[in-house]
């Protein structure tokens, strides 16, 4: 059945910016807090005042767009888009509607290596609304709903996407890519869980080798990968049944329920889409100097792209490098530590492996890492110059996670520095040797393999200390004199 | 252009006004004068005119990204018809 359409996806992302304060008055923007205590006459709508656009909002914006391959508007300015919802107290959202700061643009996704460009439409302000909880365990259930303004006049962007995406791979491959390119810029904290970024994905079907788009369905405020990918799936399947069927799909906006793992419709009387946007009389428009664009793009920082390039070059495999530069953080660690640490590719199965390993057991971002890199750099010298081998450095990096405590003082903390004495290795290797009658004899009728055993057990003698390139030389030396 | 009662009907509908048959006839014939009265300008040719974002001859009125006061809890709910928790508290919404 679905092998008879093609899919036909764009998106909408919306991004909370990271400034300070609100777009339109110096209220807070730190999350948590009690309920209408980051409030103030302007984000509260009260009649009379006055907003004034925080230029931090512009100044991400024309980042983003640079970013993204937008052209920057020389003239922009904010459009009322009105509707009743109790989210917004104002009851309009103050946007931007024909003439956003950016237009254009493109983003580079690779899917199975094949390298393609999703375009994007436009990318404008707008202002963040507030929380609803709901009384009952619905908003149609609910008798009364309770509303938190908070959030409200936070500044987001919405960056929309051409209808470029022709399949859910695709389509998490666009939003990994863009959400990575946020945080790179450092214009959002990009906190999917504390719904920080937000993606609508607008979906239709049509028959194969058909050109004309079909009818499209739009499911709002999706805030994981793993959902975007799940409610696709689901609404594919379902756009499908129903043209497969004869029927027809109705364009609607839709919510994902993440529980039941269905879409529902949305629909209601309430939302009918007729937004009467007019410019926003309180506040005056903008005129973008190039020079400020200019100065925005001379700070603008090493993109994802070029970062990865710039780490395949140094002769990581393009997984390991797609690892490390998956987030800025990583990014940075990894440089930090190869600037202590000169070989890229052992570092790079270091990061990947124990390094992101002990993370993620944690839980805890990189950021917050215990081992900085030049704790691990430190560890990485000690296992390169022999001091420790790498069995044993692997037990000092968890180590490191638990303490605190740099690798070289538990390495002396705990008498783990590698044997590399001759005279203390022999004695080991004599007990070895002579307890294992069997394996020698199998050395010595050819089987090289034998001597594998051999240095394995030399190893657990020494509790892995013992320097394993000088305990297979002295081993072979030994057993040819037998 | 001449607005309809059904067009009446739909605006007030969204801008949640509540309106009687007779307010309705009023509003449609008054809207329509002013429709009509603000069609004159329909007569200039403003082809080359770009359309005007601001009466004010302003542009980029900006402030800083700098932390002021907020409010408190209590006087943010001060006008509210009702509050409970320190949440507004409103009706039935869909
Ligand atoms: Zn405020």
């Amino acid at each position: 059945m679905l092998e008879d359409f093609e899919i036909v996806a764009g998106v909408e992302v919306h991004a909370e910016l990271a400034t300070k304060t609100k777009i339109f008055c110096g209220c807070t923007t730190e999350f948590g807090g009690e309920q209408n205590t980051h409030v103030c006459p302007v984000c509260l709508g009260l009649p009379g005042v006055l907003p004034v656009l925080n230029r931090q909002v512009v100044e991400y914006a024309i980042k983003t767009g640079l970013a993204l391959n937008s052209e920057i508007a020389e003239f922009s300015k904010f459009d009322r888009k009105n509707y009743y919802y109790p989210d917004l107290p104002k009851n309009f959202q103050t946007s931007q509607y024909d003439l956003p700061i950016c237009l254009g643009g493109h983003v580079e996704i690779e899917v199975d290596g094949v390298k393609k460009r999703i375009g994007i439409t436009r990318v404008h302000m707008e202002e963040d609304a507030g929380k609803l909880v709901h009384s009952g365990a619905t908003i149609s259930t609910s008798d009364v709903s309770f509303v938190d303004y908070n959030r409200t006049g936070v500044p987001l962007l919405e960056i929309v996407s051409e209808p470029d995406l022709r399949s859910v791979d695709e389509t998490v491959a666009y939003l990994e890519k863009l959400v990575q390119t946020l945080d790179y810029i450092e214009v959002s904290d990009c906190r999917m869980e504390q719904g920080s970024v937000r993606f609508d994905i607008n979906v239709s079907l049509r028959p194969k080798g058909s050109d004309k788009l079909g009818i499209r369905t739009e499911t709002k405020n999706l805030n994981s990968f793993g959902s975007v990918r799940r409610c696709m799936e689901y609404e594919i399947e379902r756009q499908a049944e129903v043209l497969s069927e004869g029927g027809q799909v109705i364009q609607e906006t839709r919510t994902w329920d993440e529980g039941r793992g269905i879409t529902l419709s949305l629909r209601s009387k309430e939302e009918a889409h007729d937004y009467r946007y007019f410019p926003e009389p309180d506040l005056v428009p903008m005129v973008i100097e190039r020079e400020w664009v200019e100065r925005v793009r001379e700070r603008l920082p090493e993109l994802p792209d070029s970062r990865r390039e710039r780490l395949l070059e140094l002769g990581l495999s393009a997984y390991d490098a797609g690892v490390i530069t998956s987030s800025k953080a990583l990014a940075e660690f990894f440089d930090a530590a190869l600037d202590k640490f000169k070989d890229p590719k052992t570092l790079a199965n270091w990061v990947m492996g124990d390094f992101l390993g002990l993370l993620k057991a944690k839980g805890i971002p990189v950021q917050s890492s215990p081992v900085k890199p030049e704790g691990l750099a430190e560890l990485l010298n000690l296992v390169e110059n022999g001091t420790i081998s790498g069995k044993i450095g692997k037990s000092v990096i968890g180590e490191m996670f638990e303490s605190g405590k740099g690798a070289a003082e538990i390495v002396k903390e705990k008498g783990l520095v590698q044997i590399s004495d001759t005279g203390a290795l022999s004695g080991i290797i004599d007990k070895v040797v002579n307890s294992n009658p069997q394996s020698v004899t199998d050395f010595k009728a050819g089987k090289e393999r034998a001597i594998g055993f051999l240095v394995g057990q030399v190893m657990k003698e020494t509790k892995g200390q013992a320097n394993p390139g000088l305990v297979n030389k002295l081993l072979k030396e030994k057993l040819e004199t037998m | 252009m001449k607005i309809s009662k059904e067009q009446v009907e739909h605006v007030a509908m969204l801008a949640r006004l509540e309106l009687t048959e007779e307010e309705k006839q009023t509003y449609t014939e008054q809207l329509n004068s002013i429709l009509e009265y603000a069609a004159i300008l329909d007569k200039l040719d403003t082809q080359d005119v770009p359309p005007t974002a601001h009466p004010l001859p302003l542009h980029n009125v900006f402030r800083d990204d700098v932390v002021k006061p907020s409010i408190s809890q209590e006087e943010a709910l001060t006008n509210a018809p009702d509050a409970e928790d320190g949440f507004f508290k409103v009706p039935k919404i869909v």
